[in-house]
């Protein structure tokens, strides 16, 4: 069974929103914070729809929009998001007010509150009466959603479901994040984030759709092979032995895949894990990252999925994305590998 | 022939009782859970009526079997409470090697603790070990962590249908090979912040709630946990333990109507309803029971009451509603509802439709308003509808 990505649409701190360009210019930041380059949302949504819709909100139904014109599709078999936070924006509405005697009165932020208000803004707004889902497990939540769409399409190879990332940063939780030793102290040059010997990286959000599909047809960019998470694996050799199951499981090996994707964000603490990594199961492999590009946030696997899509179909690998100019020799198979606190572990894998 | 779903495992607490024996007590003697507000300190104290879980967090955690500390959300022990109950019904611990997941339903996540904490959050790092109960995720692994599971770890959230369609996903991953079983629910503990949310809504009710009467005003929120581990046939294959029911019917469905309210036909209700009927392969006159989601608002129950009554026709099933009875937990609702209707399989009763006195207008039938005991129960559907539409039903059937 085999299924594909044949559609995408993604908002992000990178010109990927209305452009076909390629990262041959990368946007560069000096910010503790990437913010997104927003699309002209009134090409998306309704005016009417869209005052009452908070940004996280906007971002997903445009891109989810954006995702589905790409892919020539105009009513999926199944819409599922990931979403890490939700709309931070208003949940902090609520938790400002929840401690004061006057009760809250407008009921839009507790409603947009709920993660799954991107899913059913998206189904309201093609009137899609299929299966609807969303996943909320930190960097799970977006790999969970492929896990389901990937089943979906198993079950049934005429399935075309709709899939998506999204989260937001907002001032307050940036914050709030900092106090865990997350992000660096001071404003950082996003190009040149692994150049920095401080702890911490720098924040992004963004939103990323794809439309998996049983069948391969002139929109397609790449087949997606499978995707799994890992909690907790145990040492690095037993997180070896799962990656190499995972390939096995596709008929690959490690001397299979051409690229690895890493998460790699600046972050001492967070990087270390990679390099040994690169000096054992991933030894002569060449190496790539994007966080520079999107930031951290917790579904940013899905940039990392459109960066993927992308060089497949493309047959090119920006630059900026390279580590140590370690080219590819072939584009056949790529392999995303991000962690979060060495605590979850997730893979996804693409091919040609 | 697909392969089939086993259920062997149920734990529970809510406003009703601590685990799986004393809820069924006070099912089994009419005990409502539904009270003021005593554990939770809120200025709605007074004019809304809720199901708390009867246990201050400190007896929580005594309940959890975990020292008292710092970090932990009332919707983490909660969790834990009832996911090692269901895991040690079935015995998980006693047949390693299997691929075993997590999948558990929460919307307000650990927001009982962080609300608390979220002036600390923005000012200070006095309460910095309680950022991670921000999100949704914290809960679930603090679950996973305490009942060893690490092959599959997820979360869910689509509102009050969250933990059925936890079981709904449990049962894809088994049927797809990807894993052997299941511990899969829901938790949700109240907090200000859901309170405060649906109160802006108006569709909190200051009495007993009583759906599907004509005079119903809206919800009870309630609190708890419950989960059942699912297993795939070979998993459950000679290991001798007890099957509590076969769940062989699932359809989740979008409504995309409107962001809060169901339609007035109930087509997301319906179409939920009719995808798990299919795939059940019973024919309406089959199911014995509908658990209905039934919250006692307006909207919901002349939608569902009318989805039920296009879908099945002349062979309407007896139906209820127990939210009078554990209020509506929310993204436990799901679970908790599925394990009240294994009970119905298990002991050959129908819990009755708590405070009902006057039919709907607008609907053909009325609930089951008495315990009805020594009745055949073979097949039960029980429905879970969410904001945004999303809707889902379960089938579960006695195991043969």
């Amino acid at each position: 069974m085999n299924s594909y990505i044949n559609g995408i649409g993604i908002i992000s701190p990178q010109k990927t929103a209305e452009s076909d360009e390629f990262l041959s210019e990368a946007v560069e930041y000096n910010s503790d914070f990437l913010p997104c380059i927003d699309p002209n949302f009134k090409n998306y949504i309704d005016p009417i729809a869209s005052r009452r819709m908070s940004r996280l909100i906007k971002m997903g139904v445009a891109s989810a929009k954006m995702c589905l014109t790409d892919a020539g599709c105009s009513m999926p078999d199944g819409i599922i998001t990931g979403t890490g936070l939700g709309s931070v924006e208003d949940t902090e509405k609520i938790l400002g007010s929840v401690n004061e005697d006057a009760p809250l009165t407008n009921p839009t932020p507790f409603i947009q509150s709920t993660y799954n208000t991107i899913s059913s803004q998206i189904a309201l707004m093609l009137k899609c009466t299929n299966y609807n889902s969303t996943y909320v497990h930190r960097i799970f939540s977006f790999e969970s959603g492929l896990q389901d769409s990937l089943m979906h399409v198993n079950e049934n190879d005429q399935n075309n479901i709709l899939v998506g990332g999204i989260d937001e940063m907002t001032q307050n939780h940036l914050g709030i994040i900092r106090r865990l030793g997350y992000w660096k102290m001071e404003p950082a040059n996003n190009l040149k984030l692994l150049d920095y010997s401080t702890p911490g990286t720098i924040a992004g959000q963004g939103s990323a759709f794809f439309l998996l599909s049983g069948q391969k047809n002139e929109h397609s960019y790449c087949r997606f092979v499978d995707v799994r998470t890992f909690y907790r694996p145990g040492n690095l050799q037993m997180l070896e032995e799962k990656i190499i199951s995972f390939l096995a499981d596709s008929g690959l090996g490690l001397q299979d895949i051409d690229l690895v994707v890493t998460g790699l964000n600046g972050d001492r603490n967070n990087d270390e894990h990679y390099y040994q990594l690169q000096n054992s199961c991933f030894e002569g492999i060449p190496f790539a990252w994007y966080k520079h590009l999107c930031g951290e946030y917790l579904t940013s696997s899905g940039f990392a999925l459109w960066l993927a899509a992308n060089i497949l179909k493309r047959k090119v690998v920006p630059p900026v994305v390279l580590l140590n100019d370690s080219s590819p020799k072939r584009l056949k198979n790529i392999l995303i590998y991000n962690h979060f606190r060495q605590v979850e572990h997730s893979l996804i894998l693409v091919s040609e | 022939m697909p392969g089939r779903i086993f259920v062997t495992g149920l734990g529970i607490i809510s406003g009703i009782g601590n685990n799986l024996e004393e809820n069924l007590d006070s099912l089994l003697r009419s005990k409502s859970g539904i009270d003021k507000l005593y554990y939770l300190q809120s200025p709605l104290r007074d004019s809304i009526l809720v199901s708390e879980v009867k246990s201050t967090t400190e007896e929580l955690f005594q309940r959890a079997g975990i020292p008292v500390q710092e970090g932990y959300s009332r919707n983490s022990l909660l969790g834990i409470i009832a996911a090692t109950e269901a895991a040690g019904l079935a015995q998980l611990k006693s047949f390693p090697g299997l691929r075993t997941g997590l999948i558990s339903g929460t919307t307000v996540g650990g927001m009982d603790e962080c609300e608390k904490h979220y002036q600390d959050f923005l000012t200070n790092d006095n309460a910095n070990i309680y950022i991670d109960t921000y999100d949704c995720a914290d809960s679930t692994e603090k679950i996973a962590d305490s009942l060893g599971i690490n092959d599959y770890i997820t979360t869910i959230s689509t509102a009050c249908s969250s933990a059925s369609n936890a079981i709904l996903l449990g049962a894809r991953m088994i049927r797809n090979g990807k894993l052997d079983r299941v511990v899969a629910g829901g938790t949700e503990s109240l907090t200000r912040f859901h309170l405060n949310g649906f109160n802006a809504l108006k569709i909190l009710d200051s009495d007993p709630c009583k759906p599907f009467d004509q005079n119903r005003k809206g919800i009870n929120l309630g609190e708890g946990a419950a989960y059942l581990v699912i297993e795939s046939e070979d998993s459950v294959r000679s290991s001798g333990k007890k099957i509590y029911a076969e769940l062989i019917g699932w359809g989740n469905s979008c409504e995309a109507f409107h962001q809060t309210a169901s339609s007035p036909d109930g087509t997301g209700a319906f179409l939920a309803m009719e995808k798990a009927l299919e795939m059940s392969g019973l024919k309406p006159g089959e199911i014995d029971y509908i658990n209905a989601h039934g919250t006692g608002t307006d909207n919901n129950d002349i939608a569902e009451g009318r989805a039920i009554e296009r879908l099945f026709g002349p062979h309407l099933p007896r139906i209820s509603s127990t939210k009078p009875f554990t209020g509506h937990t929310t993204s436990a609702a799901g679970s908790t509802e599925a394990i009240l209707s294994i009970l119905c399989i298990q002991h050959q009763l129908i819990w009755p439709n708590l405070n009902f006195s006057e039919q709907m207008h607008d609907l053909n039938f009325s609930p089951v308003t008495k315990l009805m005991r020594d009745v055949r129960v073979n097949a039960v559907m029980t429905n879970s509808f969410g904001f945004g539409g999303n809707d889902t039903s379960l089938i579960f059937k006695k195991y043969e």
